[in-house]
């Protein structure tokens, strides 16, 4: 294979697994609070719409992308005002938010349909997107391909590192314990949420702004319920997040190696762009089939009420 | 002055099915104030969205029409919701049955058997089974989460739905259209009222509805299910199994939504496009749990959920807004009844005084 087409591999990998680690990370920091949101596909689609119609109104990718993030948190709120206000089922909440959410987009996006934004510049690292092979890929991306590192590793420090963090952990563990020791979990819970409602809709932002660039209905494409997977592939710990993400990442972009690679392979396209679903519940099931894996890993309240002072 | 929500010492039975005509009332006021902010009258929107698709005959029976595969999706999912599994992939398992169903008419062209049509109810039963009993046997097998193996193969079922009607299944004199032959006068459903579109898949569909009613109430295996559903360790210590319930509930959901698709195929559009089902399967989870998982709401519900459909074709047509109109309307719907649901087990009470 030609060093060229090799570095354009991994550069559309990158690309494709950046909405989805914005995503996934988000989605870590709610559940190990012990809320599990299943409205991403949702709010990525509605953070996706609101940042393509900013940017398209204003010009500014920059404001599409903070409308996206606020976007995304009015649609956590929402799931937090159900499902932690008024204790709602988590499970039916989070369907709610996705079918919602979907729905909403695509009604705001009719009149965006048939327009397309410019193609943001990348924003190249100096010194080091010169280095061969991988200076192009790693280093010559959009803004928010680095963003999500950072976030990345924000994420594990506060997580891991800070009184913050512990806080929050201990929330998605033992809330009662949490609660004892006067942590407010209601107000840890919703900040998490919202924390990833504005990912989600930042990573929603990244596609519809800078991936495509453009809004068509449905364009989301599941990746909203790739990231939930995500983190269950990732057991919780942010930096196999990112692996899981360049994994599902090049998963998704098959069909570019496949016609690159010059081969003649009589592959119906359809096939190809099941990769990632297919991927998706191969992924699950190796994880999943230990169950002490997923018992150890995931916050023990994940998914259940508390309600104080009962 | 102040808002408290305290337990109730009971759940509430007249909230139980208040709530959903609570969450009703709500969507249609939010209804009304999405209208004034897009610029339409509430009144008049109200009218084109809620009354107009009801006005004649034939719009009632469309309503039927669409109703019914909302009916056979919901009484299928909602024995499984009882039995807490989350079978949230009954639209590919309908796009399945249909590719089963249709697949067989398209195999007897020429067939004048009258066990043609009842054979591709069950090739479409059992098409939507094999594709619900993906997530069971992963579930049971591997433990992996049923929502997400489920909603997965919804998309690998659109890909395989595309690929036939590109590929192998195209119809060869179909000017290169994405669709198969029209399928032959054996293999339509008969309609049932003259000079409208409804058929006799809506018996079908009732017949459904009391095999679920039967089955929920009147069943031990039913029983089990609910029990399991509401208190898994009771569930677990009066040894129900619980394999059995996952397997029960994805089957049962998968064969109704497969026969959901049968309907649709053999019915209104009469061959397999890529538009088999306006997310037919997803409404349906909003039906089944506005129908309280009990079949007789569900019959409700379904009509209601039709009406959102043909309320947003109407809204289309007369009001120029965007048919996902009716999508807004569903998710809303949805959430105001989680919301109104709590006052199932809370109440509001007014305190006095300062916290």
């Amino acid at each position: 294979m030609a060093p060229g087409l090799l570095s354009a591999i991994l550069f559309a990998t990158v690309v494709a697994g950046t909405p989805l680690i914005l995503t996934a990370l988000g989605e870590l920091v709610t559940e190990k609070s012990g809320v599990l949101n299943l409205g991403a596909e949702g709010i990525m689609s509605v953070g996706a719409v609101a940042a393509f119609a900013t940017t398209i109104h204003t010009g500014s990718p920059l404001l599409g992308v903070l409308a996206g993030m606020a976007a995304g948190m009015a649609m956590s709120a929402l799931f937090g005002f159900a499902a932690l206000t008024l204790q709602a089922n988590q499970v039916a909440s989070g369907l709610a938010l996705s079918i919602f959410g979907v729905g909403l987009s695509a009604f705001i996006g009719k009149p965006y349909e048939s327009q397309t934004l410019n193609s943001v510049p990348p924003l190249p690292i100096p010194l080091l997107s010169r280095l061969p092979l991988l200076g192009h890929a790693l280093f010559e991306q959009q803004a928010l391909v680095y963003f999500s590192w950072i976030m990345l590793g924000l994420v594990a420090w506060f997580l891991y590192r800070t009184r913050w963090g512990l806080a929050l952990r201990a929330v998605g563990e033992t809330p009662v314990a949490a609660h004892a020791i006067g942590y407010n979990v209601l107000r840890i819970r919703y900040l998490a949420t919202l924390f990833g409602g504005a990912m989600a809709g930042i990573g929603g932002a990244f596609l519809s702004v800078f991936y495509t660039p453009l809004w068509v209905e449905g364009m989301v494409a599941g990746r909203g319920w790739i990231s939930l997977a995500l983190v269950v592939f990732a057991t919780w710990r942010p930096l196999r997040v990112m692996l899981g993400a360049y994994l599902f990442g090049g998963a998704m972009i098959t069909q570019m190696f496949v016609q690159g690679s010059g081969l003649r392979l009589d592959i119906p396209a359809q096939f190809l762009s099941a990769l990632p679903y297919l991927a998706t519940v191969l992924v699950l099931v190796l994880i999943s089939r230990n169950r002490s894996t997923i018992r150890l890993n995931s916050p023990a309240s994940l998914g259940q009420p508390f309600m104080p002072d009962t | 002055m102040w808002l408290r929500i305290e337990p109730r010492p009971e759940p509430s039975r007249l909230m139980r099915y208040l709530s959903p005509l609570l969450a009703v009332a709500l969507m249609l006021t939010c209804g009304m104030v999405l209208f004034k902010v897009l610029g339409k009258s509430p009144v008049e929107g109200f009218k084109v969205f809620f009354l107009q698709p009801m006005a004649d005959r034939y719009g009632v029976a469309e309503l039927f029409l669409k109703a019914t595969p909302l009916m056979l999706c919901a009484v299928g999912l909602s024995v499984g919701f009882r039995g807490n599994v989350w079978n949230i992939g009954a639209e590919g398992q309908l796009l399945m049955g249909a590719l089963a169903g249709g697949g067989l008419a398209l195999h007897f062209p020429a067939s004048q058997s009258p066990f043609l049509l009842p054979a591709m109810f069950v090739a479409g039963a059992l098409g939507g089974m094999l594709w619900a009993a993906i997530p069971a046997w992963l579930r049971t097998r591997f433990n992996a989460n049923e929502i997400l193996t489920s909603l997965m193969l919804v998309y690998i079922a659109e890909l395989v739905v595309s690929w036939l009607v590109h590929g192998p299944w195209k119809d060869p004199d179909g000017f290169n259209f994405p669709q198969t032959r029209l399928f032959q006068a054996k293999a339509i459903i008969p309609v049932l009222v003259e000079g409208t579109r409804v058929n006799a898949a809506l018996l079908v569909a009732i017949g459904a509805l009391v095999v679920g009613w039967i089955f929920m109430n009147r069943s031990f295996l039913g029983y089990q299910m609910k029990v399991s559903g509401q208190a898994e360790r009771a569930g677990r210590y009066a040894g129900f199994s619980a394999r059995r319930t996952v397997w029960l509930g994805m089957l049962v959901g998968g064969c109704c939504a497969g026969l959901a698709g049968v309907s649709e195929v053999a019915g209104p559009i009469g061959q397999i496009t890529e538009h088999i089902s306006p997310g037919y399967g997803f409404a349906a989870m909003i039906v089944a749990f506005v129908g309280r998982l009990e079949p007789v709401g569900i019959f409700f519900a379904s009509l209601l959920m039709a009406l959102l459909y043909m309320g947003g074709e109407q809204a289309q047509q007369y009001l120029s807004l965007p048919y996902s109109i009716s999508k807004v309307f569903q998710g809303l719907l949805l959430f105001f009844l989680l919301g109104s649901d709590v006052f199932i087990h809370f109440r509001l009470r007014l305190v006095r005084g300062r916290k």
